[in-house]
């Protein structure tokens, strides 16, 4: 059927007649729209009245019965005195609704671009990075009050719970990070190597890899890692179960949210990010070991020897006290976005998503910060 | 059957045929069996929907409402039986005939099941973008009037589906299930979770608008007010199988022991002197 046949306009001096016919249905409601939007009355016309015959309609639902109360209202706004006749009987109801339904105010799309709303995001997105300091150092003074507690009566720490985390976020963690640390330290190896390689300095790789992934590299790739796999977990548990009213039902029945659910999670995240840190740093130094063999013709002997001479306790004491405040950056920052999770599924994705930016942000400042520090004192 | 042969059935189908919504039988179910890890949930189920007609589906809990549901309307695939969508059979259809059976069916969940992402006028919106090609004013006037013939004021259409009460929700998700104008709506536990004065509007407004749209309407419920005041004819499922089915009137008049518990039981009593 062709879009043509749905509307028939013809005019008889000032009286125009629209005969309508077809199927006025949703699959044909585009070609409706624009023979509808044509048959408009344009202003100043000589015509005074409109007369639309629905009889040749064979089907007609809702988006039907709309584009005829549209044509209807459009009509009578610019003062033409507008009718239906010849509607068929079942359809009567139907366009009786949605002439009721029809008498609302369009709501509008925001859709504006200014200056002023470029302005408006930018400082609603500082405001939130000053509201995102204020929740961390609350919940870092509430963790602590919760130590603090534990340490007066230590029966109430919930020891399982923590077994439990140590078993997710640091036993079962562990051959992903003995793979990655690995991989980095063959890497930075073999760079090493082929670089100094060309003015003789190969045994020097093992000064450049002992120090980097000693003092730094190890502990920032675990914290990374743990940031990534561990930190958006507990966000996405922690905000699955703010979600569904868990929190609020531990909180009636007179359990601290922080010290069930938050403490023993930082503090197994205190205990196995060090942990998760030596054994990153051996894998490294194995693989950075294997390389400099078999691609630098560094014998293993030679390699132990000279790590032995240039590596000192402080070298690996200064990547190793790190581990421990970085935990507890990650952990404090996944738990803050977790119960800060509204209602939603996407809120819920958003929030994991900051846990893991904002938590590895962190620990990279806070490795700056070390890095500072560790100078001042000669270290 | 080569390998490559069964690969390519998967994109071959059937000629979309259009599908002819005056028939007289809306949905026609026959001989369907479910089954989960070799326990039959589904023992062969039997009924038949008349087009125009509300039907609802009662049973105890875990007698299979839902699992029927959801076969129905396919999200779980039955190992045995027919689904005939106004003579064209679903739960064997590939993706263009099921597409445009789709096309014609509008599902409320019972938990409404709105994108939380979207907005209350993007959720409307969704199949209507999808399966038809309409201008943006269109899209929006449509939209408005669904709301409003669902009873909710313009000003819900810019709301988040978290910032709304769980009637409005309904309300919204039965808006969504009426975008394309269907002609079948599946309602899983319309009235669940509602106050009796909401739960008796929703069902004032169900039975309105499948009047004034000419819906078929199969409904899982278990209000009994819903059953009384919607429903056409009331089918009875228990123990994998329609017992029972037909009017109000029948179901009070049986002996069966469920029935008589369920209908004239200490809940019953009141809907039945209505």
């Amino acid at each position: 059927m062709s879009a043509e046949a749905l509307l028939a306009v013809s005019v008889h001096g000032d009286r125009l007649n629209v005969a309508a016919a077809g199927e006025w249905t949703a699959d044909r409601a585009n070609d409706l729209e624009r023979l509808v939007m044509a048959a408009a009355i344009p202003p100043q016309s000589p015509i005074k009245a409109m007369l639309v015959d629905m009889k040749g309609v064979a089907k007609l639902d809702t988006y039907g019965a709309w584009l005829l109360e549209r044509l209807l209202r459009g009509t009578r706004e610019s003062g033409v005195t507008a009718e239906v006749v010849g509607l068929p009987e079942q359809f009567r109801v139907i366009v009786e609704t949605v002439h009721q339904t029809a008498e609302l105010p369009d709501p509008e799309r925001t859709r504006r671009r200014s200056v002023a709303d470029w302005l408006e995001t930018v400082g609603e997105n500082v405001a939130e990075v000053g509201k995102s300091a204020a929740l961390f150092a609350q919940m870092l003074g509430a963790v602590t009050v919760a130590w603090l507690r534990v340490l007066l009566r230590p029966r109430t720490f919930r020891f399982t719970s923590m077994v439990h985390q140590i078993d997710l976020v640091g036993w079962r963690a562990v051959p992903i990070i003995l793979l990655i640390t690995f991989l980095i330290g063959a890497i930075l190896a073999q760079q090493g190597i082929f670089h100094f390689r060309k003015f003789g300095a190969d045994v020097f790789v093992v000064d450049m890899v002992g120090i980097l992934v000693l003092r730094e590299i190890g502990v920032l790739i675990v914290c990374v890692m743990v940031a990534g796999r561990s930190g958006s977990a507990y966000t996405a548990e922690l905000g699955s179960m703010k979600m569904r009213e868990e929190v609020d039902a531990l909180q009636t029945m007179g359990f601290d949210p922080i010290s069930v659910l938050v403490l023993p999670r930082i503090v197994a995240l205190i205990i196995a990010v060090p942990i998760l840190t030596f054994l990153g740093e051996m894998s490294a130094l194995y693989g950075a070991g294997l390389v400099a063999s078999i691609y630098g013709n560094i014998a293993p002997e030679v390699f132990l020897q000279r790590l032995r001479e240039v590596i000192s306790l402080d070298h690996f004491m200064v990547g190793i006290i790190k581990a421990p405040f970085m935990a507890l950056v990650i952990g404090i920052v996944a738990c803050v976005r977790g119960l800060e999770t509204k209602g939603s599924a996407e809120s819920l994705g958003m929030q994991t998503t900051a846990a893991v930016v904002q938590s590895i942000f962190l620990v990279i400042v806070l490795d700056g910060i070390f890095a500072i520090f560790f100078a001042a004192i000669d270290k | 059957m080569s390998l490559t042969d069964g690969v390519l059935s998967l994109f071959e189908d059937e000629e979309a045929a259009t599908l002819d919504i005056s028939q007289e039988i809306a949905l026609r179910v026959r001989n369907l069996q479910v089954e989960f890890k070799r326990t039959k949930i589904l023992k062969g189920v039997n009924f038949d929907v008349k087009r125009g007609e509300v039907l609802g589906f009662v049973g105890a809990s875990g007698a299979g409402k839902s699992v029927l549901l959801r076969t129905m309307i396919g999200l779980i695939q039955p190992s045995e039986g027919t689904i005939e969508v106004f003579g064209q059979e679903f739960s064997k259809a590939k993706e263009l005939r099921a597409q445009l059976i789709e096309r014609h069916w509008g599902i409320l969940f019972q938990h409404g099941a709105l994108f939380s992402a979207l907005t209350v006028r993007q959720n409307v919106q969704f199949p209507m973008r999808e399966y038809l090609n309409l201008s943006p004013r269109l899209l929006d006037e449509v939209a408005a009037a669904k709301l409003k013939m669902v009873g909710l004021p313009p000003e819900a259409l810019n709301k988040m589906p978290s910032e709304l009460s769980g009637g409005m929700i309904k309300r919204v998700a039965l808006a969504r299930a009426l975008a394309l104008d269907p002609a079948i709506v599946f309602l899983g536990e319309p009235t669940s979770g509602l106050d009796p004065i909401s739960a008796g509007e929703f069902d004032d407004l169900i039975r309105t608008l499948q009047r004034t749209l000419g819906l078929t309407v199969f409904m899982v419920t278990h209000d009994l007010d819903s059953l009384h005041s919607v429903c056409d004819r009331i089918a009875v499922l228990a123990d994998g199988k329609v017992i029972a089915a037909g009017p109000m009137s029948t179901m009070l008049a049986s002996e069966h022991p469920w029935l008589k518990s369920y209908f004239r039981g200490k809940r019953g009593r009141v809907g039945a002197t209505m």
